[in-house]
């Protein structure tokens, strides 16, 4: 689509980096990016050193393998070690430790791990391998949980019954209001996840504006996107009033896509889920319905007792915004990507993955 | 989070797709947008496509900045 | 395995010294440096768009050779055969290793064939150890690492990651591209028989031009700036990194070198690139900017500048 390049045009975006510049910011301003798929093209186009010193930007809890919490890795490694199962993952979350080990070291131990690009390649394997029981590990917000959900029902309807999903999928908006909601979390201005509301619409978001006074924003994934939506935002703030706005229309309609939402509403039902840094949190999860239970993969085998956070990382903390990776003295000497400590520095995602990859050394 | 990126879909078959971009061609799956047509732009993540792109949409934005003085061009 | 070597191999290998069939070949004695080099190859598959295994095992070695200033000149082959391999298959890839060795000016000498009980190694394992003589042409220049030194790419990054990933995943993809490996002599012959000013030379291999340009970074104590804007990537390489999340400056090259030319020649260099088959696609992709500290940064698209860290672990796509 030749309209896309201008998204990526340099001119363009430092004309809007400059105009950003002459807004009369009265105080410092902190913006929230809550997806993590910003905070990586933030920190790739190096767009922080085109923003003037006013503007803090700091990333939220929006990466799914950053808060998929290590007993649910555990857990998987207990499946995956059951005879005859093949557990298929996304390629995310290969490498973040559990307790002992990674669902890499499990398929090095023997485990039949297996990466697929697409929740239904695990269904497919499903149909093909009749003989062995598949379980696809369901990571992911509400843009990737629909994708799971058309899966499953093709599973459901085709009465595979070696089909399994381990659900771990998580939504936004009751983890943002925990998240906003606390004191220490002094957030002006969000930049909100363009491919989640693609799904949900904005709707799901308007309490954040009307109700906790902060300015928001939908942004695709382009600099000239992440650009416009901080300049909205911005304005919003310098104006006094809050809003949530839209400037990702190429991709998200107000109303979001009702027929996923209808296909996730007929498969999972809310859910508390544990998201790392958050701790609990109610209604911020789905699951599959109780009549789907027979392809519910939770059930084949407890989860094992023997979780245990790593001494020191501080993963949590730099999801609710309040530490630098810099800050964790983990950070680049005990947890670097080849040997990662916390999830934070596994995702391509993740704030620890990103300062450590991108960050110019002596900004560090 | 959510890695989707636009291509165009080239044929569909039911449900299945193939959608193609500068010469890479993917499967697809259209369950999530039974209403896109051949030679729509879908967004597509983990296999399936989310939504259709609205080129209208593309450039309206960027005339929008234009029109705001955000854009010398 | 006489009948394999009689009938498969030495009528391939065209050399006079290995149809001697001795133990070891004479190579006589020669006034330029020796220099040896030895890899093994397991890629699976065996075979992908573009190549197979045997072009790469001449391919790869040689152009290790290339990279050190050297003229290749003999292989040694050696290959370990999962029993039950089918004869055309192996036939295949013995043709494919001739016609690449032929391509790049090299003899095969001497070499080793076992065969092994079923499921002791993946259909197909070759080794290829090779000499070469140097300098060729004018080698490699003394001179040390210079501010405004130009770092060049003979081509495209990261076609042959891309074909071998087709060919691996079960995620339905096609595209029109293919690996690039291939030995490199033509071109590397073009450069230093009409240049003098080639300081280093590396094939961006696994872990492509990131892990290249971190090693020389490292190894030099130099600082690197790359222009995000001047990376030669085949559309179709660009498409499937933005759909799986790869960056094109992690994936495997197997038909590349990176130069690092004197900054009076680069255009010189890079014009003679241009010339050859294999650097249609050169560019100039960033300069030293100091000898006072080791690193690489790239100025992306937008102006801004960031650090370019060597890739770790495994490619994994993802959908994050």
């Amino acid at each position: 689509m030749k309209a896309l390049a201008a998204y990526r045009d340099r001119d363009r975006i430092l004309s809007v980096a400059s105009q950003i510049r002459t807004l009369p910011m009265p105080r410092a301003i902190r913006l929230m990016e809550v997806c993590g798929g910003h905070t990586a093209a933030i920190y790739r186009y190096g767009l922080r050193q085109l923003l003037p010193a006013p503007i803090d930007l700091v990333s939220g809890p929006g990466c799914p393998v950053c808060v998929t919490p290590t007993a649910y890795v555990d857990h998987a490694i207990a499946i995956a070690a059951l005879p005859n199962v093949t557990v298929t993952t996304f390629g995310d979350l290969l490498r973040v430790p559990g307790t002992q080990k990674s669902l890499n070291h499990a398929g090095a131990d023997g485990c039949d791990v297996r990466v697929v690009y697409s929740p239904a390649d695990a269904v497919e394997l499903a149909r093909s391998h009749s003989n062995r029981i598949i379980v696809f590990l369901g990571i992911g917000f509400e843009t990737s949980a629909c994708t799971i959900a058309a899966a499953t029902r093709d599973a459901v309807r085709d009465k595979l019954m070696n089909f399994k999903l381990f659900s771990a999928i998580k939504t936004m908006p009751r983890a943002l209001s925990t998240l906003l909601s606390n004191p220490e979390t002094r957030v002006d201005g969000l930049i909100l996840p363009g491919h989640v509301t693609a799904i949900t619409g904005t709707a799901p978001y308007e309490f954040i504006a009307c109700d906790l006074g902060i300015a928001c924003c939908v942004s695709g994934f382009e600099p000239l996107d992440l650009l416009q939506s901080i300049y909205s935002v911005t304005t919003q703030i310098v104006a006094g009033r809050p809003q949530v706005l839209n400037s990702y229309r190429r991709a998200v309609r107000d109303n979001g896509n009702a027929l996923a939402r209808e296909i996730m509403n007929e498969m999972f039902e809310p859910c508390a889920m544990t998201w790392r840094g958050l701790g609990e949190v109610p209604a911020s999860g789905l699951r599959l319905k109780p009549e789907f239970a027979e392809w519910d993969a939770a059930s084949l085998i407890n989860a094992p007792a023997t979780t245990r956070e790593h001494p020191g990382c501080r993963c949590g903390a730099v999801l609710r915004g309040e530490c630098h990776p810099t800050e964790c003295r983990l950070f680049g000497k005990s947890c670097t990507p080849e040997s990662p400590i916390g999830a934070c520095m596994v995702s391509s995602e993740g704030a620890c993955a990103a300062v450590y990859h991108y960050q110019l050394a002596d900004a560090i | 989070m959510c890695l989707a990126i636009p291509m165009k879909l080239i044929s569909c078959d039911g449900a299945q797709g193939t959608a193609e971009n500068a010469g890479l061609r993917v499967n697809v799956m259209l369950t999530l947008v039974p209403n896109a047509q051949i030679g729509d732009f879908v967004l597509i993540h983990a296999g399936y496509a989310l939504t259709i792109i609205d080129e209208d949409e593309a450039l309206d934005s960027l005339a929008v900045l234009s029109d705001l003085g955000m854009l010398k061009e | 395995m006489r009948d394999l070597i009689h009938k498969i191999l030495a009528p391939r290998y065209g050399s006079t010294e290995l149809h001697k069939l001795q133990d070891g070949a004479l190579l006589g004695a020669h006034a330029r440096e020796i220099i040896f080099t030895t890899d093994s190859y397991v890629v699976q598959p065996l075979h992908f768009p573009g190549g197979d295994i045997g072009t790469l095992a001449v391919s790869g070695t040689v152009n290790d050779l290339l990279v050190m200033g050297a003229e290749p000149r003999w292989l040694s082959v050696g290959m370990i055969i999962e029993e039950g391999l089918q004869m055309a298959v192996l036939e295949m890839i013995v043709d494919s290793i001739a016609r690449t060795a032929a391509l790049a000016g090299v003899e095969i000498v001497t070499g080793d064939t076992k065969v092994v009980p079923r499921g002791r190694c993946d259909g197909l394992y070759i080794n290829t150890s090779g000499i070469g003589l140097a300098p060729f042409h004018h080698g490699l220049s003394s001179e040390s690492v210079a501010i405004g030194d130009a770092v060049i790419i003979s081509g495209t990054l990261g076609d042959h990651a891309v074909a071998i990933l087709g060919s691996r995943m079960d995620m339905k993809y096609s595209h029109d591209g293919k690996s690039d490996c291939a030995p490199l002599t033509a071109m590397v012959s073009a450069v230093l028989r009409q240049h003098r000013d080639v300081k280093w030379m590396r094939d961006p291999t696994r872990g492509g031009l990131a892990a290249c340009l971190d090693e020389f970074a490292t190894s030099k104590n130099c600082a690197v700036l790359v222009q995000e804007q001047q990376l030669p990537v085949a559309p179709s390489t660009h498409a499937l990194c933005e759909l799986l999340g790869f960056d094109p400056l992690h994936l495997a090259n197997e038909g590349k070198i990176m130069f690092l030319v004197a900054s009076r020649s680069a255009d010189a260099v890079l014009a003679t690139l241009r010339t050859t088959e294999h650097g249609a696609n050169a560019a100039v992709i960033g300069t030293i900017t100091s000898l006072a500290k080791a690193g690489v940064t790239i100025e992306t698209l937008t102006g801004a500048s960031r650090r370019l860290s060597r890739p770790t672990g495994e490619l994994l796509p993802r959908i994050c």
